[in-house]
């Protein structure tokens, strides 16, 4: 008995183990080794195919050197702080949606329709918005402003433009948070707000606001995951262009190291290191937070 | 409920409410609907400046006939299906086993493993790209479809360790007590008690992951070169540049190319949004 038991006891003790093994195996193979991996080669001079030689922080010390990463760094914040826009955009629009009228099922999932597209889908679908003679958005400016602007191939505006194409299915992801998050609001404590008279906006703020917290706060995460992570649509829409004004960082070491001509390594492997730093201050703020739920629960 | 009921306005409000949402649904679209149209339109009309008028004739038939026959595009959509299901059912799968061990078991480790996969999933991509490159080079996997599911069912047990530990954790603990009591084996407990509770989760992160791997861009790019490799969305940006300005073709491949996760999202969409709104209720 004494032995069966203890046997028990050791399979509780293994059991989790065996069942992550295979899952947290492949994880380190291709996600955490390979970023210690990139810190690593950024200390080199590597073209990918020959020997490595080992340059210290020189490719730090480069970028730093480099207008192409100020750039790419400033267009990474203009993503940062104009993709929160999708987040009281979407509010907005979920607020509208929220009602019981007959079809709001159908308008609530076409609302939400852009998020389920790829990105280059999307990108093809600005691009076409974009196209100076016949795009659509050109057209409408020209009739308001009497001028047409050709968006993506003008260096003041093509990052803006490839920003609007990401809030479009960004929008469409928030939206669908809030109006999970509005589904869930406790109405006994709406309806005792109503009877003391608060509505409209103060009700939104002092009520509706503070139950929609975890809601924010997902919105907060993916939108600014989304934004640092803006690839597709940068490569589909301009590739970097008008003469590398709309690079952002991902692009821009994906232009060093992975593309055709792309064979600095080390440079490469600094440039993600950056972004990487940036996105990990986010990243902490989110762990610290679920953390200290996890705490509380 | 908030904001207030439209039926309790005076009816000239419920009326325009009414009117309001095809319209706002139509500017919201805007872009689609014009792609879609296009995609019908006969290349006469492009050269003939017709660009936002009716059709002149309803030329769908022929575009997405000179779609499939022009271009690679179904090959490049079966390659997708080849990367995406086996990804689906190595991720969840994997997953289902990570979040069972995370959510059900407390040793000291537990924590930190768990926000291990937490964190891996938020990181950019480009930090990866050059060591799993060079990792699936070594492995003899580069620009194979084999390489590329690896890559995405490791990377996607990440987002679905995150579900499935707490999918799992929800669930009455006092079942797996009682099993536990009557003396079964803890794979038995996953296996038998366990895991055909997590039908929803499982239906709910299938077509999560679905719509995430066949949209993938990046990886596509970087790690697929063949046409019997490359998944749709890197083979969209390829046509792009060979059809430049026929927009007529261009359109119609988004079309298709967007169609699989469209289709999906239709079908299961309970599923999907329950999957992405994982966390906004509560928490």
């Amino acid at each position: 008995m004494a032995t069966h038991r203890s046997s028990r006891w050791s399979q509780r003790r293994l059991a989790p183990w065996l069942f992550l093994a295979p899952g947290a195996l492949l994880f380190l193979l291709y996600v955490i080794i390979p970023i210690g991996q990139s810190v690593w080669i950024s200390f080199y001079d590597w073209d990918g195919l020959g020997a490595a030689t080992w340059i210290g922080l020189r490719n730090y010390a480069d970028l730093l050197d480099d207008d192409s990463f100020y750039t790419s760094l400033r267009n990474n914040v203009w993503w940062l702080v104009l993709y929160l826009l999708a987040i009281p955009a979407g509010l907005a629009i979920a607020l509208f949606l929220n009602q019981t009228v007959t079809g709001i099922r159908l308008y609530k999932s076409l609302f939400f329709f852009p998020f389920v597209i790829s990105q280059v889908v999307v990108g093809l679908i600005f691009s076409w918005f974009y196209a100076p003679d016949f795009g659509l958005l050109p057209r409408i400016l020209g009739f308001l402003t009497g001028t047409e602007t050709a968006i993506l191939a003008d260096e003041r505006y093509a990052t803006f433009g490839i920003i609007a194409a990401g809030l479009w299915p960004q929008i469409a992801y928030c939206m669908i948070l809030y109006l999970t998050g509005l589904n869930n609001i406790n109405p006994e404590q709406v309806e005792a707000a109503r009877m003391d008279n608060a509505r409209g906006f103060a009700m939104l703020w002092h009520i509706v606001l503070p139950q929609l917290r975890p809601a924010t706060f997902i919105a907060l995460v993916v939108t600014v995951i989304g934004a640092l992570r803006s690839f597709d649509l940068v490569s589909i829409m301009t590739a970097g262009g008008p003469y590398g004004s709309t690079r952002v960082l991902s692009y821009f070491m994906y232009e060093q190291s992975l593309s055709e001509y792309g064979t600095a390594m080390g440079y490469g492997a600094a440039i993600a290191v950056v972004l990487f730093a940036i996105m990990l201050v986010f990243i902490s703020l989110f762990i610290t937070r679920m953390l200290m739920q996890e705490r509380n629960a | 409920m908030f904001p207030r009921p439209i039926q309790k306005s005076p009816p000239w409000l419920q009326l325009s409410y009414k009117a309001l949402l095809p319209v706002a649904l139509v500017i919201w679209l805007l872009p689609l609907i014009g792609i879609a149209v296009t995609s019908v339109r006969p290349s006469s009309d492009l050269a003939a400046g017709n660009y936002f008028g009716w059709p002149s004739r309803f030329a769908g038939v022929e575009n997405y006939a000179s779609v499939f026959q022009n271009s690679n595009i179904g090959w490049y959509i079966l390659n997708s299906f080849k990367v995406t299901i086996p990804t689906v059912i190595g991720a969840v799968g994997l997953s289902c086993l990570t979040g069972f061990a995370l959510a059900v078991y407390k040793f000291r480790l537990n924590l930190a493993v768990f926000f291990m996969f937490v964190a891996g999933n938020f990181v950019p991509f480009q930090i990866l790209a050059i060591p799993v490159r060079e990792l699936t080079l070594r492995l003899g996997l580069y620009d194979t479809i084999t390489g590329l599911v690896l890559f995405h069912a490791a990377f996607q047990t990440g987002f679905c360790t995150l579900f499935m530990r707490n999918f799992i954790k929800a669930l009455p603990f006092a079942l797996i007590e009682s099993a536990r009591v009557e003396g079964v084996s803890e794979w038995k407990i996953f296996r038998h008690i366990v895991l055909p509770l997590m039908r929803p989760a499982i239906a709910a992160l299938s077509v999560l992951i679905f719509t995430f791997v066949w949209n993938d861009y990046f990886w596509a790019t970087i790690m697929a070169q063949s046409a019997d490799v490359r998944p749709v969305t890197a083979g969209m940006n390829e046509l792009k540049g060979q059809w430049k300005v026929a927009w007529e073709l261009i359109t119609a491949a988004s079309i298709v190319a967007a169609l699989p996760p469209v289709a999906m999202f239709f079908l299961m969409q309970k599923h999907f949004i329950a999957g992405l709104t994982l966390g906004a209720t509560k928490g």
